[in-house]
This record gives C-alpha cells, sequence and structure tokens, in this order.
C-alpha cells in the first residue's frame, strides 16, 4: 500500500469513526467519564491542591488557615528529625533496592532454567507480598524477638536492629513481586539469539552479561522504579516492626526517632499538638512528593536509555 | 521441557542440585507463616522466649488465644473482617465499573479533556498518599464519606490513576472495526459499551481487580485517618489497635488473630494463583 493511499484511507476511518462512534459517546459522556472525574476531583485533585496551598500556611483545620509564605518549609528544612529521617531512608532504600534486585534477579534466573518444580517455587516466593504491611510487621517483630531473646535484647533496643530487620522483611516481601517482573523478562528473550551466543562459543558468563541483562533491561527499570520509590514510600511496615524506636536522647535534651522513615516522620508531624505542626507537615509531605516523582522520572529516563531498541 | 533430556549430564546433576537448594529455601520462606500458626497455639508468656519451640505442656495454650483473641480489645474481630470485606468488595466492584467506562470514553473521544484526565491520572500514580492524607480525610468527613458503606467513593477517586491507565492501554488495543460494525447495527453508545466493549476486557478486569484487592484489603492508613475507629475498624486496623494501645500486648492472641487473618488470604491466593501471579506482572509494566 503506497503512503498515498494510507492517508486517504486513515482520513475517511476518522470521519467515519467520528460520525458513527465519537459523537454518539461523547454525548453519553456524563454517564461514562463523569462519576469517574467526579471521584477523582474529591479523592485526588481537590486533596492535592488544597494539601499544595496548605503547605503555605499555618492552619490546625482545613477551614481556618493564614497565609505564611515559604516558613513550613523552612521549618521543615530546620527539623533535625526530617533530616534524619531522609538520610536514614535514603541509606535504608539504597541497601534495600540492591539487595531485592539482585536476590530476586538471581532467583528469576535459576527458575528459568528448567527446574523441576519452578511453579511450586514461584508460588511460595511471592506468597508474602498478600499479606499486608502492618500484619508483616508484627509478624517479623515476633520473629527478630524470639531470636535476639537469645542475647538477651530485643529488636527495639538497637538501631541497626530495626534497619536490618526492616531490609530482611521487604527483601522477604518484595522478592518474589520482583522474580515475577523478572521471569516475564526472561521469558521474553529470543530463543534464536540464546541459540546463536550458544553457536558462537560464548561462556556462560558471556551469554548472561551481553545478552540476557541487556535484554531484560526494560524489566530491571520496572523493577528498579518499582523498589526505590517502595523504599522511599514505606510506612506500614515501619510502624509496625520499630515505629521509630529505639529513640536517642542528644545532648540538648531532644530525641531522635533512630529508626523512623520519612513517611512516619511526616505522619507523626501531622499528629503533633504546636499550632505550626499540622503546616509543616504539609510542607514536608510537598517536599516529599516532588522528591519521589522526580526519582521516578529520573529512574525511568537513565534506564530507558540503556534499553535494547526493539 | 523435552529439552532437559539432550543436556549434557553434568548440568542435569547441577540443576538437581539447585532444585534441592530451593526446596530448602522455600522451606525457610514459609516459615514465617507457619511460626504464626505455631506461636498461636502457645501462652502469651511463652511466646517471646520460646518462639522457635515447638508447644509444650506447659506452654500449650489450645484454642484459648483464639476464643481471647476473637473479643480482643473490646472489639469483636468477625465484624472488622466483615468491613474489611465489604470495603473491598465494594471498592473494588466500584473501580472496575466506573474506571473501565472513563478509559473507553477517554480513548475513543480522546478530546482535549480527556487527555488532561488522562494525564491527571497517570500524574496521580506517582503521588505519595502522605500528600494528600490531612485533606483528603477532611474533604471525607465533610462529604461524609467516612463509613464502609461510602469510603468506596474514596478507594475509587484515589485509585483510579492506575485502573485507568491499565484499561486505557487495553482498550487502545481493540481495533475499532468491532466498535464500527456494532453501530452500523444499531447499538448506541450503552449497548455498544456493556454488550461488546465490556466482555472484551475481561483479561483486565482480573488484572485490575487483582491489584485493587491486594491493595484495599491491606490498606492501613486510609481507612484509619477517615473512618470512624471507635465503631469502624478493618483488620490492619485492628491488629494495629491492639498492639499500639495497650501497654502489655497479649502476644499469643495477637498471632491467633494475624493467623485467622491471614488464613482466608493464603486460600484466595491459593486458588486464583495464576490470575494474581498474571495481573501483578501486567500491573507492573505501568512504569
Amino acid at each position: 500500500m503506497d503512503k498515498k493511499k494510507k492517508k486517504k484511507k486513515a482520513h475517511s476511518h476518522a470521519v467515519v469513526n467520528s460520525k458513527l462512534l465519537r459523537r454518539p459517546i461523547k454525548r453519553a459522556g456524563w454517564f461514562f467519564l463523569l462519576p469517574m472525574v467526579a471521584a477523582f476531583i474529591i479523592g485526588f485533585i481537590w486533596p492535592f491542591l488544597q494539601g499544595m496551598f496548605l503547605s503555605f500556611c499555618k492552619f490546625t483545620t482545613t477551614s481556618s488557615w493564614e497565609w505564611v509564605g515559604f516558613k513550613n518549609y523552612v521549618r521543615a528544612f530546620k527539623d533535625s528529625q526530617f533530616m534524619y529521617s531522609f538520610g536514614y531512608t535514603a541509606l535504608w532504600t539504597v541497601v534495600s533496592v540492591i539487595l531485592i534486585n539482585v536476590l530476586a534477579f538471581t532467583v528469576a534466573y535459576a527458575l528459568t532454567q528448567s527446574l523441576k518444580g519452578t511453579n511450586i517455587f514461584r508460588t511460595v516466593f511471592f506468597m508474602p507480598n498478600l499479606i499486608g504491611g502492618i500484619v508483616l510487621g508484627y509478624i517479623w517483630n515476633m520473629i527478630f524477638n524470639g531470636i535476639l531473646s537469645y542475647f538477651d535484647t530485643d529488636i527495639l533496643r538497637e538501631t541497626k536492629y530495626g534497619f536490618w530487620g526492616l531490609i530482611i522483611l521487604m527483601c522477604w516481601q518484595q522478592i518474589g513481586y520482583m522474580m515475577i517482573i523478572y521471569i516475564a523478562g526472561l521469558q521474553a528473550i529470543p530463543e534464536d539469539m540464546m541459540e546463536a551466543a550458544k553457536i558462537d562459543g560464548a561462556s556462560a558468563w558471556k551469554t548472561l552479561t551481553k545478552i540476557t541483562i541487556p535484554n531484560v533491561m526494560p524489566s530491571i527499570t520496572i523493577c528498579m522504579f518499582l523498589s526505590i520509590t517502595n523504599g522511599f514510600k514505606l510506612f506500614d511496615q515501619n510502624l509496625a516492626l520499630t515505629g521509630g524506636q529505639p529513640f536517642a536522647i542528644n545532648l540538648d535534651g531532644t530525641s531522635v526517632h533512630t529508626t523512623e522513615m520519612i513517611a512516619l516522620n511526616i505522619y507523626n508531624t501531622f499528629t503533633e499538638s504546636g499550632q505550626f505542626a499540622k503546616g509543616t507537615a504539609q510542607a514536608k509531605a510537598v517536599l516529599f512528593f516532588i522528591l519521589v516523582a522526580t526519582i521516578g522520572l529520573m529512574q525511568l529516563k537513565t534506564t530507558r536509555d540503556k534499553e535494547v531498541q526493539q | 521441557m523435552a529439552k532437559t533430556k539432550t543436556k549434557p549430564l553434568g548440568k542435569k546433576r547441577s540443576l538437581i542440585g539447585l532444585t534441592v537448594a530451593f526446596s530448602v529455601i522455600c522451606v525457610i520462606y514459609v516459615m514465617p507463616v507457619f511460626l504464626v500458626a505455631l506461636n498461636s497455639f502457645k501462652k502469651n508468656s511463652f511466646v517471646k522466649t520460646e518462639t522457635f519451640k515447638w508447644p509444650t505442656a506447659e506452654s500449650f495454650a489450645g484454642f484459648e488465644n483464639f476464643i481471647t483473641g476473637v473479643t480482643f480489645g473490646g472489639y469483636p474481630f468477625w465484624q472488622s473482617v466483615l468491613y474489611s470485606l465489604l470495603i473491598t468488595v465494594l471498592s473494588t466492584a466500584l473501580i472496575i465499573f466506573f474506571t473501565s467506562m472513563a478509559a473507553w470514553y477517554i480513548s475513543r473521544v480522546n478530546s482535549v479533556f480527556c487527555k488532561v484526565v488522562y494525564f491527571a491520572c497517570v500524574f496521580s500514580m506517582v503521588i505519595p498518599f502522605q500528600m494528600v492524607q490531612f485533606t483528603l480525610a477532611r474533604t471525607a468527613d465533610t462529604l461524609k464519606l467516612n463509613t464502609p458503606w461510602t469510603i468506596p467513593v474514596i478507594y475509587l477517586g484515589f485509585g483510579a490513576g492506575l485502573a485507568v491507565f491499565m484499561f486505557t492501554g487495553f482498550v487502545k488495543s481493540i481495533p475499532l472495526e468491532i466498535e464500527e460494525a456494532a453501530a452500523i447495527d444499531g447499538c448506541g453508545p450503552f449497548r455498544t459499551y456493556f454488550k461488546v466493549v465490556f466482555p472484551m476486557l475481561k483479561p483486565t478486569i482480573i488484572s485490575v481487580a487483582i491489584l485493587e484487592i491486594m491493595w484495599v484489603w491491606n490498606d492501613y492508613l486510609l481507612p484509619y485517618l477517615v473512618l470512624d475507629k471507635t465503631k469502624y475498624r478493618t483488620i490492619p486496623i485492628h491488629i494495629q489497635y491492639l498492639k499500639g494501645s495497650y501497654g502489655t500486648v497479649d502476644l499469643g492472641a495477637t498471632m491467633a488473630l494475624i493467623f485467622m487473618s491471614i488464613i482466608p488470604v493464603i486460600v484466595f491466593y491459593l486458588t486464583c494463583q495464576k490470575h494474581i501471579i498474571k495481573g501483578v506482572a501486567a500491573g507492573a509494566v505501568k512504569g
């Protein structure tokens, strides 16, 4: 089919579409689109815009507010707990992203090597994903305390227990999820590519690094993206496992919640009683949102560039 | 699978080794759930000191934990199960019904407004909940969306992003000719949608349903902030309450409750395992 013909066909198509489909659907928009848009405004757009606005205000309820400009943001940046939580979350996320992805990829790679009982393994590895964060937190709280009781201590005593405890918990939960995505990616690699590598006498390591990994780049993109944002957004598990404890007392009498991650910190700030607390919390939330959105976009762009064009 | 036979013996042997290794890992992997079951039969004081031991005559509590667990914290457990179930089913049904229609409208009409709505939906997927936690709870209060019967509207609004995104992706792949044929045969948009398009969406409906069920059932913060906690507690809220508001926690009874709340989830998982894994893989591509 030459270009001209194609264009003409597309054009006539559009006309038919418009008359037959587009206009009648448009007229029924109140039925098809309106309910979702209305709920979307109530559940997202309005709270989001209001939250944006209130981050520049001093307020205790949404109805009584007073414009204070960037003061909330200044207060957020001066809040040492917030800065600590940010650093702690970043460090925790880096460690968890590396561990989860390496382990999940290894498991996925092993499970695609025509093992016996692959389905059972897959089922087992994915199972923890069905259990909610709060419940997961309490299950592991019991297990860690059980282990640590042999050393006469418990998980709330030291920061490193809380840190690694949460890493173990999240590995347990997320490996199965990421594994599913990696398996889908691994199975999509064209068979003939593998065959060609074999014929050319490529070693297993070369095949892995030169063929397998570049080909599963889309899966790696998705998994990195998911695990980074999951790490930063982590709340339920953090709350249930340690809830920010242990608290370290500074020399000036203030205390630091040493395992409090950024989402939990924002939540706690909202529940504080000071007159500036809610405004500060809202400003923190906006900063948090910008952070999460930026990381997501950056991550997506850098790994997309490395993807194999297909 | 026939390939295995042609593989050299060394490779075959290493595969067997791998299988054995994985079997061991799998046993370790299910340990936490098994430990919950085990400890739910122990007396409270033994849960912490003998977490990994089989119950002895001294520590065995029988079904006592389950009996205390059911009315634990002055709130009947079955009630939170019912509320969790109600909220999950209603929300998922609402989300599927309304977002699939909206997605169809968006991709067929494709006006500027549609593009704006679609972009807003995609945008909403990257928003952390803390951003709206305060204002959303207030909005829900004012609009009386703070009961288990009305909270699904909030879930529809806040969870619309992913669902609209997934449905639009699928609707775009449906050839227009099918709908044209229906229109030529005299179907209006309503009949075209419900008789022709909606049945075709089935695979995506299942995927979306799975993702929403997993989200809503396990969600803690949203219902915690929106619902009146003295009257309505979902399972996560109830479990958090037990731990949070009483000085000394009855660990045995908590484990019994956790055990009871995991069993239905695991049964659900084992019965719809194939769909769940497929749904998750489909939803993950949202990046």
